[in-house]
């Protein structure tokens, strides 16, 4: 990982946004390891809590992340149907640690979602645990620590962060 | 339209099986404010449960009903509920959420207060008379009333409300039936859900207690479910809605996904098998065989006129709401979980949860899409008046994805909200 450069995580990082704003949910699916998490927290627990120990508002392993993919894309994913749109900053973009496998990133995001007349902000900030693969950087975990108090007013996660 | 309106609320006939409820109750301002006074201000309302404030010294602020509420366990162990304003100049005295604290000191003009609210001083002392800390006005002032039932807090703003568990009525035995999963207590699991929906608040009521919207609303989590079970129709022997009076209901029955307190689902792979059957003999060497199953394998969504619901599904949750406008509640949950579990049983109880419940969940964002659906179509009310919620009327014992349920909170919310009906309203048990 050590050949990895900030502007190539900023680059990575950018383009998983704007596939997650186009709706290309299976391809960005592929970003992840086949051992991945992606996981948000309630907003009143430490940034480091566990899912077995404590109530998060998402926990998904790499099975289960499948499945949100697959359920988004669905009519029957009422909440996403038709889908928002959409519209992702990520900022701030800091590389921690990095080993010779994997390095630990972060930034900060907002995202704006839009359906039915309604506009919706999500802020906060993400840590990433990412490693290189024939294919390039690749997602090992990916934890959005929201910046509300809650999650009012828009009162769901039915995107992904 | 207002709440003095001689249309009526609702339109009850059993004969002709017509339960109809006015879209103007989801929408009114004056039905709004009338809610205030005459459903939350004459209600037992959920504050918090025992297990958050483990140690003395702990304290919860938390908002019931409109109310700021300092929820605290005093020096000599004892669970205190004060309203969160200073008696000198009404500053809100604990800004924090929660904590553990010797006593509590208004920034305002720093008066300080020990956990049971009692004043220990203020500067400038000697300018006051020399009883003043002896008196109860000095004193941050209790909630009116206060009770619990197996852990379970509650306060009432109003002082002439009958006891607590005269209250619960029947519906206390199925608390009972929900916290005997285990004989070592049940705590609050951290991490709490603070959510939203852009809804009027009885929506979520009747939501929370409606077996008839599943199979289309959470179609996709059925799908997903499918994946971790080889049967589904295991456990789905239908069940039953139940009236239990004052407002209260329950739905009791069998469904497919897998139960930490215990029913097992092949997801769960072998060490699951083990644990959860150790699970169920530890139940029936406890309660019998009969109760067990009851505790073991059947589901209960259970709610608690006005806005508590317990669901003991494929997790166990506490869930309450308060409404901020006719179209707009705010909503609390949590997992309560038993303090023996192992740490294989809290981290797929915690999965599960997930899973389903909660904003992130495969099933309630598209529940609060479905409410906040229905308040855009209630902005037809003045031509499209009413809802109907017959499903079941007239049957001996309706089941669970009937809508009796939905009835009974609605003559008890009738009843309270309109005293003296109109004449056109039949005002029985549906």
């Amino acid at each position: 990982m050590h050949s990895v450069s900030r502007s190539d995580v900023e680059d990575f990082l950018f383009a998983e946004a704007d596939l997650l704003d186009q709706w290309r949910l299976p391809e960005w699916l592929t970003l992840f390891t086949e051992d991945a998490k992606y996981e948000v927290p309630c907003t009143d627990l430490p940034p480091d809590a566990s899912p077995d120990t404590n109530l998060f508002y998402i926990a998904d392993d790499r099975v289960r992340l499948g499945e949100r993919v697959k359920r988004l894309m669905k009519r029957t994913a009422h909440a996403e149907f038709p889908h928002s749109k959409t519209s992702r900053i990520v900022g701030n973009v800091r590389i921690h640690t990095r080993s010779d496998a994997e390095m630990s990133v972060s930034c900060v995001f907002q995202t704006l979602r839009t359906k039915d007349g309604t506009t919706d902000l999500y802020f906060g900030k993400s840590n990433y645990r990412l490693t290189t693969t024939g294919d390039g950087l690749r997602i090992k975990e990916k934890r959005c620590l929201l910046g509300s108090e809650g999650l009012r007013p828009h009162g769901r996660i039915s995107i992904v962060l | 339209m207002n709440a003095n309106n001689t249309e009526p609320a609702l339109l009850v006939d059993p004969e002709q099986r017509i339960f109809k409820v006015a879209r103007r109750n989801f929408v009114d301002q004056e039905i709004f404010e009338a809610e205030k006074e005459k459903i939350f201000d004459r209600s037992w309302l959920y504050l918090g449960h025992s297990s958050e404030l483990p140690k003395p010294g702990d304290y919860i602020t938390r908002a019931v009903a409109g109310r700021s509420i300092l929820f605290t366990r005093d020096a000599k162990g004892r669970l205190r509920a004060l309203m969160n304003t200073c008696p000198h100049r009404g500053a809100q005295v604990c800004r924090e959420r929660k904590g553990n604290a010797k006593s509590f000191q208004c920034f305002y003009h720093g008066w300080v207060f020990s956990a049971d609210g009692k004043l220990r001083g203020q500067p400038g002392e000697e300018s006051y008379p020399e009883d003043f800390k002896s008196r109860e006005t000095s004193n941050m002032r209790a909630v009116p009333r206060y009770e619990s039932y197996r852990d379970f807090n509650f306060v009432s703003f109003d002082p002439n409300i009958v006891s607590l568990e005269q209250y619960l009525g029947n519906a206390k035995e199925y608390l009972d039936v929900i916290c005997d999963q285990t004989d070592a207590g049940m705590s609050i699991v951290a991490g709490s859900q603070e959510y939203s929906i852009r809804a009027n608040w009885k929506l979520l009521t009747e939501n929370s207690i409606d077996g008839y919207h599943a199979l289309t609303t959470h179609a996709s989590y059925f799908d997903i479910l499918m994946n971790s079970t080889d049967n589904m129709s295991a456990g789905t022997g239908g069940g039953f809605g139940y009236d239990l009076g004052g407002g209260h209901a329950v739905l009791e029955y069998g469904a497919p996904w897998g139960r930490p307190v215990a029913q097992w689902i092949p997801g769960w792979g072998e060490a699951g098998k083990t644990e959860i059957a150790r699970q169920y003999d530890k139940l029936v060497a406890q309660h019998g065989k009969e109760r067990a199953d009851r505790i073991a394998l059947k589901n209960r969504n259970l709610f608690i006129f006005p806005n508590l619901v317990v669901n003991d599904i494929m997790a166990l949750t506490v869930r309450t709401y308060f409404p901020m406008a006719p179209d707009y509640m705010v909503i609390n949950a949590w997992a309560l979980a038993p303090n023996d579990e192992t740490a294989w049983a809290r981290k797929y109880r915690l999965n599960n949860f997930l899973e389903f419940l909660g904003p992130g969940g495969f099933a309630t964002p598209d529940d609060a899409e479905a409410l906040e659906h229905c308040q855009r179509g209630f902005k037809n009310s003045k031509e499209a008046m009413w809802n109907d919620i017959s499903k079941g009327m007239g049957k001996e014992k309706p089941s669970h994805n009937d809508e009796l349920q939905m009835r009974a909170f609605w003559t008890q919310w009738n009843r309270q909200m309109f005293p003296t009906p109109a004449p056109s309203i039949k005002d029985v048990a549906a």
